[in-house]
């Protein structure tokens, strides 16, 4: 802009160009006093900006570069020397600061381009945590899956449920397309398919298990991808138009174990694998994450635990269901066996007493006839009658003995007896028998064998007779031999008697009969048989026998508690047989002179006792009577009291025994007091005690104070001779009920 | 002769019904056996004893079941002195009766306990004419000059 300074005259012909310059540089003026305000206010907004400095030097050059221009305005006029000075003012100072703002900004720009260079740095960061971010909460929330979906597991503990929850829960979490669970079928070979997540009613798919697929999954415990064409990944049409979604598979152990280490499984061979299956939508391009990855084989443990728990408590629901029901059908047959016992005892106890009562008048009447007149065979004839009768009452007894015998509850009733003489009334009365059917008996005794012999005479009698009754039964001809001889220790270990251990000693020794027949035998086969209640070996030949068949398994009974062995040897049919029986019976011990001078009685032991000082005490008169007659009748010389100071009184050493009542209210002192008045045992009289009953309590109670028997009331004659007798014997009583 | 024997069946078929209907047991019979030529008598004097016995016995107790209060161990102890001495005889139903009569006197119940008194009586009364009769027959089988047919099982 040149200034002349020529006169000249407003608007010269330059003036439209000039008018142009005017108006441009108050523009110009107008912007450059603008744009520091701009810049100010913007300053002061943002308070971080670190060059101030450098914008008030802007804003300085700016204000005075618009003042120039400003001040250009006057200079088209003419103008006074003023405006000449402060234009030049101005653009002095213009080019001041001018070049001092270019010489700052020499030294200011690198630090703004570094400051662009931070700025990306850290918005990199900030997408960097970003990620990072979303990759926690992905996780994070993946945890809280596993959770929740643990939690739906695990709180049935039904099997269908378990399986169902797993694959609807993976279903949602993951936002899978489809999820399907293949089970191992029953024989092992084939998978099948049992639960899908689409489809209610899947097909029955089954696969083989053993193709490579599947083995490559089953035997890593991670998730494995699949191809989404293989056999197990196909469960339904593709629906998508393109890929299908990324399929994997993983394993789920099926555990029979309740307890086990989730990093320490036993890779046994034999453990059965389900195979989960899980695809993606298709159309998606979801890939499977790692922590989803992650997720499904969490989700596999935990079903697998489930699955395990599930399976132990329905096996202990069916084992507690079946130990119900055996309870229960145990209780049922033990109530049963109650009632068929009772029932039984009651028939026996009815049967026994229906039996009696003929058998009463048989003996009552047969006893009569041999009152009267009769000739020696008639009498003969009774006598048999008689015996028979009684044995039929002993057999009976035996009965009922027999179910006593099962319950273990019978004891041998052991007495002093001629030994001969039970095997020749076995033969007397079975001679009759024999000799009708013609068949021929023979005894032999063996010199050695003892005369006396202290056990059960009846019982003896009894079994002896049910052998060679047997034996007679089953013989249709020919001989019949019994021998009975004392057992030596070789014979007695017999081979077929492989647990009999006998052990013979001073006071007792073991007895061993023989019965041989020449009938039509038994099959060796048949033997065990036989001594068996009520059982009969099937020859159809003698139908005609009738016997219940409890003969011989009373006898072995018998044999048993007689601490004996029975035995039958035949060579088989046709060829007869043998029924051999060892039994213990004791030797009678020397008896004492001054005691009894009397020789023992076949039967009874002593019959009378002349002379034998007794002192009876009861209170109730009839009581006493009735056992003062007792004693009086076995030849007692008896001295009757009624209470017990007068028996006190009146006891010495001259009474031999003495029978107290305990009923009596101070029975038992008297005992106590007995034995302070007589401190040496031969000096006072034997005490026994006559109760109403022999409970344990009694006889308890009779022990402690010292009494040397019991005897039950009411006392018949017989047992009071035998009590008697043991007494005088022995010095102390055998129980005796 | 006949007529012996008659006797002795009658004898037979009375001892019989009785212990078949319960009023004497096998204790009569060992009763029985223990007389014998030096003791002739001996079963009469036991049973007059024990009719003697009891009667004294049952009137002590139907005096004491007047009283007001009614001292039950007292009454126990004359049952069972009857108790003792019915089955030293082989009286049967009196000594059932008896142990029934017990109980009831455990129990303190008056009712079971004068029930249980008339039933004794009624027995005692019943078998005491059972014996009587037995007697009886057995006296005019001895004066027809037959001889008792015992023991009779």
């Amino acid at each position: 802009m040149e200034s002349c300074n020529c006169i000249e005259p407003q608007w010269p012909a330059e003036e439209l160009l000039m008018k142009y310059q005017y108006i441009s540089d108050f523009f110009i003026a107008l912007a450059y006093f603008s744009i520091p305000l701009e810049l100010i206010y913007f300053v002061k907004k943002s308070s971080v900006f670190p060059y101030r400095w450098v914008l008030v030097q802007f804003g300085a050059f700016i204000v005075l570069c618009g003042a120039t221009h400003l001040i250009n305005l006057w200079t088209f006029n003419m103008h006074s020397r003023t405006v000449a000075v402060v234009m030049t003012t101005s653009k002095v100072l213009t080019a001041v600061v001018s070049c001092a703002t270019a010489l700052m900004l020499v030294h200011i720009i690198p630090d703004l381009l570094s400051v662009k260079t931070r700025e990306l740095f850290l918005k990199n960061k900030a997408a960097e945590l970003d990620r990072e971010m979303g990759l926690i909460r992905t996780q994070e929330e993946t945890g809280r899956h596993v959770r929740m979906l643990t939690h739906e597991i695990r709180s049935t503990l039904d099997r269908h449920t378990i399986l169902k929850t797993t694959l609807v829960e993976l279903g949602r979490t993951l936002a899978l397309e489809e999820c399907a669970l293949w089970m191992p079928t029953r024989t092992g070979l084939e998978l099948q398919l049992s639960y899908t997540l689409r489809q209610q009613n899947p097909v029955e798919y089954t696969v083989p298990i053993q193709l490579p697929v599947i083995n490559q999954v089953f035997s890593s415990n991670r998730a494995v991808k699949i191809s989404p064409n293989s056999p197990v990944a196909r469960i339904r049409p593709i629906a998508g138009k393109y890929m299908p979604g990324e399929v994997v598979a993983v394993r789920v152990p099926l555990l029979h174990l309740s307890n086990f280490q989730i990093n320490d499984w036993p890779e046994l061979s034999t453990r059965r694998y389900a195979l989960m299956v899980l695809m993606l939508p298709s159309d998606s391009a979801r890939q499977w994450h790692v922590h989803e990855l992650e997720l499904v084989e969490v989700v596999a443990d935990q079903v697998a635990v489930a699955l395990s728990h599930a399976a132990i408590l329905e096996e202990s629901m069916r084992a507690r269901d079946l130990l119900m029901e055996q309870n229960v059908a145990l209780d049922h047959a033990r109530r049963e066996a109650e009632t068929a016992i009772r029932a039984r005892n009651d028939f026996l106890a009815v049967m026994n007493h229906e039996m009696r009562t003929p058998m009463h008048a048989i003996i009552a009447l047969s006893s009569l006839l041999q009152e009267t007149e009769l000739t020696p065979e008639q009498r003969l004839m009774v006598e048999t009658i008689l015996k028979s009768s009684n044995l039929l009452v002993t057999l009976i007894n035996d009965v009922l003995d027999l179910s006593r015998l099962e319950d273990g509850s019978l004891q041998l009733e052991l007495g002093t007896f001629n030994l001969h003489a039970v095997f020749w009334e076995v033969l007397n009365l079975i001679k009759p028998v024999a000799s009708v059917k013609k068949l021929h008996i023979t005894l032999d005794l063996a010199p050695d064998l003892p005369e006396c012999a202290i056990g059960d005479e009846k019982r003896l009698m009894q079994t002896t007779l049910n052998v060679v009754g047997n034996a007679v039964k089953f013989s249709k001809e020919g001989s019949i031999s019994i021998t009975a001889f004392v057992a030596k220790s070789e014979s007695l270990r017999d081979i077929r008697a492989p647990d009999f251990f006998p052990a013979p000693s001073d006071d007792h020794f073991y007895l061993r009969v023989q019965v041989k027949d020449s009938g039509q035998g038994i099959n060796p086969q048949e033997i065990p048989k036989l001594f068996t209640k009520f059982a009969q070996t099937q020859t159809l030949a003698n139908r005609n026998s009738n016997g219940s068949g409890l003969g011989l398994a009373i006898s072995k009974r018998f044999v048993n508690l007689m601490e004996g062995h029975i035995w039958i040897e035949s060579e088989g049919l046709g060829k007869g047989c043998t029924v051999i029986f060892i039994v213990k019976l004791c030797i009678p011990k020397r008896s004492n002179e001054s005691k009894s001078p009397f020789l023992p009685n076949a039967n009874h032991g002593q019959s009378s006792f002349p002379g034998l000082k007794v002192l009876v005490l009861d209170d109730n008169g009839v009581s006493r009577m009735v056992t003062r007659g007792l004693l009086v009748h076995l030849g007692c010389d008896v001295t009757a009291v009624s209470s017990s100071d007068e028996c006190l009184h009146v006891v010495s050493q001259e009474h031999k025994v003495l029978f107290i009542d305990v009923c009596m209210p101070d029975g038992f002192e008297v005992a106590v007091r007995l034995h302070e008045k007589f401190t040496k045992r031969h000096e006072r009289p034997l005490i026994v005690a006559l109760a109403g009953n022999t409970d344990k309590v009694t006889k308890e109670n009779c022990m402690r104070v010292g009494m040397d028997g019991v005897i039950l009331k009411p006392v018949s004659v017989d047992k009071m001779r035998s009590v008697l007798s043991d007494l005088l014997e022995h010095w102390v009583l055998f129980d005796t009920m | 002769m006949d007529s012996v024997v008659l006797l002795q069946r009658q004898l037979v078929d009375y001892t019989a019904q009785l212990f078949n209907e319960g009023f004497l047991d096998d204790q009569f019979n060992q009763l029985q056996q223990l007389q014998d030529e030096s003791n002739p008598d001996f079963v009469v004097e036991v049973v007059t004893l024990f009719f003697e016995d009891s009667e004294r016995l049952l009137n002590e107790l139907a005096k004491a079941l007047e009283q007001q209060s009614i001292d039950y161990r007292k009454i126990d102890a004359h049952v069972h002195q009857l108790k003792g001495s019915s089955s030293s005889i082989g009286a049967q139903r009196v000594q059932k009766v008896c142990i029934a009569f017990r109980n009831y006197c455990e129990e303190r119940n008056i009712e079971g306990c004068q029930k249980c008194l008339q039933q004794v009586k009624n027995e005692y009364s019943l078998v005491k004419t059972k014996l009587e009769t037995l007697f009886k027959l057995e006296q005019q089988v001895l004066a027809a000059g037959g001889s008792i047919p015992w023991p009779m099982q």
